[in-house]
């Protein structure tokens, strides 16, 4: 039951799409292209995303704890 | 703002208080006027005797961004395709200039024809679609199938039948077929015949029309009219002999366009004001006679307001009272286009002078048409003596236009009595009553399931609002699956964003009609997501508490 009402959902999700992009009123060739374009330039995002990202993120994480003291390499405690 | 739970008018207001509240920290009107502010005295209060609410709603933004969105894909696609066809790698369907007009200016590249080839040509299925019965409140329509995406259709030989009609301008019920309801016009057909073969100033004149133009200035309560084959020629073919040049027009924004055809004819200056907007009615008013004409600062012959009753894309009632109350005031005449409102609103079907509770002296000239509430075709001009005196002699339509048919004629005519009382029923009266509850029912129920619809809670006609460009075709072609015919506009009748479904309630709707098609537009409003209003029970349920009392006029 939750499968179909999830697929349900998904299929309706699909026609607001078409709807909005007018995709609903375009020839099958017509949105064989748009469909085309816009997977393409999806899978190019996220694949830039994939790449750059992590680097990006890992960067900004360490600028921030230099900017709120200088201690990523000097965290040892001493125990007395 | 009036005391949340005061008595206004006379009716007690929990419901149109709630919407009032909210709208005070929100959403803005179209003309700068919030509904709702005429209550209780504050500004023109007492001008009104009933309350005036009009509604138009602003969608919320993500839905501009969205319908913009849809255009810019439609347009990409179109400048794709127009390329295509350029360099010959489609078939050329359309008009496209010929080879030695290469070089002169150019006829088909301006936005209109772009839209129209590239987007209106994807849903042209749903307009124009032909219809082979009476149109009465259920019609047979003809299937028709296109094989190259609209270009060309053909007639499969089956007829839709039954289909529920919300698209024709039947507002009284009188498009109908019943022998003992046509039992006049056969009588009449059969002695007259069809064809009239003249213009009224010449051989054209009939008992019968005699007979209709007393009957009609009876009905309005004026001193004369006179009747005209065709309700647009009746706009366009006698401004021009009321106007000339060296007079002032000042037209609403949203006027038909027999009324601007009417207008560019005549030769006179036209001064456009803000749809419904009496601030700036009054601002063109107030320059006009400061100012005079543009160069030589004389003064105008003539100033004429030309308005209509109920326009039929937005369902709003004009502000009669204000307008003649500014008509008054600085002299101006009064020009009134009934065509939707005359058998539609008012206690017994008068008009919008009966609505407002006003004496139809104070409109200078009462222009109307049979087309949509008396099932009949052709228009009237009503006023005082010397108005339709002048008109008979003057107008181009007497002149030159052929004369209303007697069958059309006696189809008025009997239909007109039906509404005064005089044939000793009161099937007039019913029908009028049944078309104003039908009307509350629908805009009610419309509201409530989250809809936003445009115009005044007392018009027939109900815009709905659709705004994307691909849910118009959508939502025409599943509602004729369901059976029921709407009509949907859109760009250029309309602004190219506020694309629409125009319902036209009739007296002759059953309330299982209309429970049908509220059935069907609540699932499609679910499955295509139409219900954008912010001021809906669904959106706001605790503000919506059961003790509310009914509007019974």
């Amino acid at each position: 039951m939750d499968i179909k009402s999830m697929k349900n959902y998904l299929y309706w999700l699909y026609c607001q799409f078409e709807l909005i992009t007018c995709s609903y009123l375009m020839e099958p060739w017509e949105k064989l292209l748009f469909y085309t374009f816009n997977i393409t330039m999806l899978v190019m995002v996220l694949y830039a995303g994939y790449i750059f990202v992590p680097v990006h993120l890992s960067m900004a994480f360490q600028f921030f704890l230099h900017l709120f003291g200088n201690q990523h390499e000097n965290t040892v405690s001493i125990v007395k | 703002m009036a005391n949340p739970s005061a008595v206004c008018n006379g009716h007690l207001h929990h419901h149109h208080q709630k919407q009032n509240n909210l709208l005070k920290s929100g959403i803005y009107k179209k003309n700068g006027i919030t509904k709702g502010m005429k209550k209780n005295g504050i500004s023109n209060g007492t001008v009104y005797k009933k309350t005036f609410i009009e509604h138009f709603e602003q969608a919320p933004m993500y839905v501009a961004v969205l319908t913009f969105v849809g255009f810019g894909v439609g347009t990409v696609f179109g400048y794709l395709r127009d390329f295509m066809r350029t360099w010959g790698l489609e078939k050329r369907n359309v008009a496209t200039e010929r080879e030695q007009q290469k070089d002169f200016v150019p006829l088909y590249q301006d936005f209109e024809n772009f839209y129209t080839r590239n987007l209106y040509m994807r849903i042209r299925d749903n307009w124009n679609r032909p219809i082979c019965s009476v149109p009465g409140p259920q019609f047979d329509l003809m299937e028709r199938i296109t094989d190259d995406y609209n270009w060309t259709f053909r007639f499969t030989g089956r007829t839709i039948k039954n289909v529920i009609n919300m698209g024709s301008y039947n507002y009284l019920g009188f498009a109908e077929t019943d022998v003992n309801a046509l039992k006049t016009v056969t009588i009449e057909l059969q002695k007259y015949g069809t064809g009239i073969c003249s213009t009224r100033q010449e051989m054209g004149t009939l008992d019968k029309h005699v007979e209709l133009e007393k009957l009609v200035a009876k009905f309005l309560g004026v001193e004369d009219a006179m009747v005209f084959g065709m309700g647009f020629a009746t706009n366009s073919m006698n401004i021009p002999a009321l106007v000339g040049k060296g007079c002032l027009i000042l037209s609403d924004e949203l006027n038909h366009t027999s009324l601007v055809l009417g207008a560019r004819l005549s030769g006179a200056t036209i001064r456009i004001f803000k749809h419904n907007n009496m601030q700036s009615l009054e601002n063109l008013l107030r320059d006009a006679i400061v100012y005079g004409q543009p160069r030589s600062h004389r003064a105008w012959r003539k100033i004429i307001i030309l308005v209509e009753g109920i326009y039929s894309m937005e369902g709003s009632i004009v502000r009669l009272p204000e307008i003649v109350s500014l008509k008054k005031k600085y002299k101006a005449y009064l020009y009134l286009d009934e065509a939707h409102s005359i058998g539609a609103v008012g206690a017994t079907g008068r008009g919008v002078v009966e609505y407002f509770g006003m004496s139809p002296d104070d409109v200078d000239v009462l222009m109307g048409t049979f087309t949509k509430s008396f099932g009949a075709a052709g228009g009237y001009i009503a006023g005082k003596k010397d108005l339709v005196d002048f008109l008979r002699t003057h107008s181009h339509s007497a002149v030159y236009a052929t004369s209303m048919c007697p069958p059309v004629a006696e189809q008025i005519i009997r239909a007109m009595k039906c509404l005064m009382g005089l044939d000793g029923t009161t099937q007039g009266l019913q029908r009028v009553r049944q078309l104003g509850k039908n009307t509350r029912y629908f805009r009610r129920k419309l509201h409530e399931m989250g809809f936003i619809i445009y115009g005044n809670d007392d018009s027939p006609v109900v815009p709905l609002l659709l705004y994307m460009p691909g849910k118009i075709g959508a939502f025409a072609r599943r509602m004729l699956e369901k059976n029921i015919g709407v009509v949907v506009v859109g760009f250029p009748a309309t602004p190219i964003t506020e694309s629409r479904a125009r319902f036209c309630v009739s007296a002759a709707h059953t309330r299982e009609m209309l429970d049908t098609v509220l059935n069907a537009l609540d699932e499609l409003g679910d499955f295509l997501h139409l219900k954008y209003s912010r001021y809906s029970k669904s959106s706001h349920p605790e503000l919506y508490e059961e003790t509310r009392l009914e509007l019974e006029d």
